[in-house]
C-alpha cells in the first residue's frame, strides 16, 4: 500500500470541496448531502482496494468444496486480523511484540471463562475481554515503551510466558492443560452456528480491520508512527511523543488479538493454552515478516499462506517442517522485504 | 527587546570531558545567530542540549520566555524550536511531501479515533494539512520533488527537504546544523538566500555552519565556542579581528595548510 495517495492536483480538489462544504443551516438535507459525499471522497483513495476485498470475501465461499474449507478459511480471517494489528506494531512503529499469542488466548479464554463461569452473556463477555486485554497491554506497555530499544520484545515476551503458565496451571478457572468449552455466540436469541455463519462473522471482522488499520496509517497518527519508524529523533524534534504513540498502537494491536482470539475461542467451542505459547508468537510474527512489514496487504498475505501451507504439506508426512522451513527461507532470500512490498518495489521500478 | 532564546550556565559532561562549560548567551528575535568552533568545540552537543536530546548537568534554557531546561525533545517542539541535522535525519521509508506533512503534526488535531474511522473532518485537515506541505516544499524551491519518494532524492534536495520538514512546525526558532554541508557553491548561496528570508519573515535562525562565508554574510551575531566554552561573541566583523579567535579558528587552519603544504 502506498504511504500516500497520489497529491497531482490536490489544490483544485480543495478548491472543489470547499465550495460545497459551507454548511447551509437552512437546508440540513443539504449538509447531509454534502456529508455523504465528504464520507465517500474520504473512503476513495483506498475503495477500489477495500471493494475488492469485500468482493474477493464474498464470492470465496463458491469455490469451497465441503466444511474443512470453510474452516481453514475462518483460521485465515482471524490469523489476518491478529498480523494485520501486529503489523502496525511491527511495520509502522518499529517495535516488536514476542507475546500478542498470549494476547490471543486472554481474549479468548476471558471470554470463555465469563461466559462459562460467571454465566454472562457472550455479547458481554467478548468486547468486556478485549477491552480488559487492552487494558493489560497499556500496563505493560507504558514503563517499557518509554525506554529505548527493544525493551517492549522483551516485556512482552516474559508476559506471553507468564500467560501461558497461568492458563496451564489454574486449572479450576481455566481447565488447566486440556483446556476448556467455550459457550457459542449467541446474539438476539439465536445461536450463531455453524461454518457459513462463521465464515460470514470471520469475513466481516477481517474487513473491518484492514478498513481501520487502513484508515489510521493513512493519517496524521499514521504518519507520525512511521515517521518516528524512520528517525525516532527527528520525530521528536517535530513534536512527535514517540512513547505515547507507540503505546497507543501497541495497545490497539493487542486490541486486535484479543478480538479474534475470543472470536476464535466460541468458533471453535474450544480453546487450550497452547494458544498461549511462545511458539505461536513467534508464528504470528513470522506471517507479519513472510506477507511483508508496514503493508495491510501483506499481512493479510502472510496469515493466508503460512495458515494454508501447513495444512497442504500434511501429504507430505515426515518432510512436512523440512518442506515448510525451505519454503520460509527461499522465500526471504527471495522477496527480503516481504512479498507484498517487494513485488510493489519490482512493479514501480519495472 | 527581550532574547526569544537564553541560555544560562549551560554545562554537559561526557566522562572527564566538558563537552559544554558554563556557557551562557542570547539570542534575539529575527536574527540570524551564528555558532562557529572548530571541530570538537562543542557545537553539536550544544545543539543537542537546545533540543531536549542531552539533558544538561547545570544550567538554565529559556524559549520564548518558557524555562524548557530538561523537557523531552517534543516539549521543545511544542514550546517552539525546529532543528536540522548535520546527518540527515530525513523519514526515508516515506515521500517528501510527507516527510514535510509530519512537520504539521502538531499543527493538525493527531487523534486516535477521527484518525481510526477516517472522519470528514479529518479528511479535511489532511487536505489542508498537505495543501501546507506543499507551500512549505514551494518555499525552500523543492517544487520538482513534490511526488518524489524521499528514498530518490539527491543530497542538495535533501538538505532543502529537512529545512522545509522543520519550517512545517512553524518554530520561533530554527536550529540549522550545517546546513551548506556537502552543498557546491550554487546551492550554498541559495541556502544563503533561505537564510536571509526566513529572517526577514520573522523566524530567529540559529545556525551551526563551517561555511565561513555564509556565516559572515548572513550572520547577524556570531558566537565561537572552544573546548565548550565561549571564546568571543559579537557582530561578525568584530569576532573576525578577535585575536583569541584568529588564534584558535583560523589559526588552526593556517597550520591545517602549512601541514598539507609541507606534506
Amino acid at each position: 500500500m502506498t504511504p500516500s495517495r497520489s497529491a497531482a492536483g490536490a489544490p483544485a480538489q480543495d478548491v472543489a470541496a470547499s465550495g460545497p462544504a459551507q454548511p447551509n443551516p437552512r437546508r440540513p438535507l443539504g449538509r447531509v448531502a454534502v456529508r455523504a459525499f465528504e464520507v465517500v471522497v474520504g473512503l476513495a483513495p483506498r475503495g477500489p482496494q477495500l471493494g475488492a476485498l469485500a468482493l474477493v470475501l464474498a464470492l470465496l465461499p463458491f469455490t469451497f468444496a465441503n466444511n474443512y474449507f470453510y474452516e481453514v478459511a475462518i483460521l485465515v480471517a482471524l490469523n489476518a486480523i491478529v498480523c494485520v494489528g501486529l503489523n502496525l506494531l511491527i511495520g509502522y512503529a518499529g517495535q516488536i511484540s514476542l507475546g500478542h499469542a498470549g494476547f490471543y488466548a486472554l481474549g479468548g479464554y476471558g471470554s470463555a471463562i465469563a461466559a462459562a463461569r460467571w454465566g454472562w452473556p457472550v455479547w458481554a463477555s467478548m468486547p468486556a475481554a478485549v477491552l480488559a486485554v487492552g487494558a493489560l497491554a497499556w500496563l505493560v506497555g507504558r514503563p517499557t515503551l518509554r525506554l529505548k530499544g527493544h525493551t517492549l520484545a522483551m516485556a512482552t515476551l516474559g508476559l506471553g510466558v507468564i500467560v501461558s503458565i497461568v492458563l496451564t496451571n489454574e486449572d479450576r478457572i481455566t481447565g488447566g492443560p486440556d483446556g476448556m468449552a467455550v459457550p457459542p455466540l449467541v446474539l438476539a436469541g439465536r445461536t450463531l452456528q455453524g461454518e457459513p455463519v462463521w465464515y460470514g462473522i470471520a469475513a466481516a471482522a477481517l474487513w473491518l480491520a484492514v478498513w481501520l488499520a487502513g484508515n489510521l496509517i493513512d493519517s496524521p497518527v499514521g504518519r507520525a508512527l512511521r515517521a518516528l519508524h524512520g528517525s525516532e529523533v527527528a520525530a521528536e524534534t517535530l513534536g512527535v511523543d514517540s512513547a505515547r504513540w507507540k503505546l497507543i498502537v501497541f495497545v490497539i494491536s493487542a486490541l486486535f488479538a484479543a478480538t479474534a482470539g475470543a472470536l476464535t475461542a466460541h468458533y471453535a467451542g474450544f480453546i487450550t493454552p497452547s494458544k498461549a505459547s511462545f511458539l505461536h508468537s513467534v508464528e504470528l510474527v513470522i506471517m507479519v515478516v513472510f506477507g511483508g512489514m508496514a503493508s495491510v496487504w501483506g499481512a493479510v498475505l502472510g496469515a493466508l499462506v503460512l495458515t494454508v501451507l501447513p495444512q497442504a504439506l500434511t501429504v507430505l508426512k515426515d518432510y512436512e517442517m523440512m518442506v515448510f522451513g525451505a519454503v520460509l527461507v527461499i522465500t526471504m532470500v527471495f522477496f527480503p522485504r516481504g512479498i507484498v512490498p517487494t513485488l510493489a518495489r519490482l512493479a514501480s521500478k519495472g | 527587546m527581550t532574547s526569544i532564546l537564553s541560555v544560562a550556565g549551560l554545562a554537559k559532561r561526557f566522562g572527564g570531558v566538558k563537552a559544554v562549560d558554563d556557557l551562557t548567551f542570547e539570542v534575539a528575535p529575527r536574527t540570524v545567530h551564528a555558532i562557529i568552533g572548530p571541530n570538537g568545540a562543542g557545537k553539536t552537543t550544544l545543539l543537542n542540549l537546545l533540543t531536549g536530546i542531552y539533558r544538561p548537568d547545570a544550567g538554565r534554557v529559556t524559549l520564548a520566555g518558557r524555562d524548557v531546561t530538561g523537557l523531552p525533545t517534543h516539549r521543545w517542539a511544542a514550546a517552539g524550536l525546529g532543528r536540522t541535522f548535520q546527518n540527515l535525519q530525513i523519514f526515508f521509508n516515506m515521500s517528501a511531501l510527507d516527510n514535510v506533512m509530519v512537520g504539521r503534526h502538531l499543527r493538525e488535531r493527531c487523534e486516535l479515533l477521527p484518525s481510526l474511522l477516517r472522519t470528514p473532518a479529518l479528511a479535511r485537515t489532511e487536505r489542508a494539512c498537505r495543501t501546507a506541505a506543499r507551500e512549505m516544499m514551494h518555499r525552500v524551491g523543492l517544487d520538482a520533488w513534490l511526488d518524489a519518494r524521499a528514498d530518490s532524492m539527491p543530497y542538495g534536495a535533501l538538505k532543502r527537504l529537512e529545512i522545509a520538514r522543520a519550517l512545517a512546525l512553524e518554530p520561533q526558532v530554527l536550529l540549522l546544523d550545517e546546513p551548506a554541508a556537502g552543498l557546491n557553491q550554487t546551492e550554498a548561496r541559495e541556502i544563503d538566500a533561505l537564510i536571509r528570508e526566513l529572517a526577514a519573515g520573522g523566524t530567529t535562525v540559529l545556525l551551526v555552519e563551517h561555511n565561513m562565508r555564509l556565516v559572515m554574510e548572513v550572520s547577524h551575531r556570531v558566537l565561537v565556542l572552544d573546548r565548550g566554552a565561549k571564546l568571543a561573541e559579537g557582530t561578525p566583523a568584530e569576532v573576525a579581528r578577535d585575536e583569541r579567535v584568529i588564534e584558535a579558528y583560523l589559526g588552526v587552519a593556517e597550520a591545517e595548510a602549512t601541514e598539507a603544504a609541507d606534506a
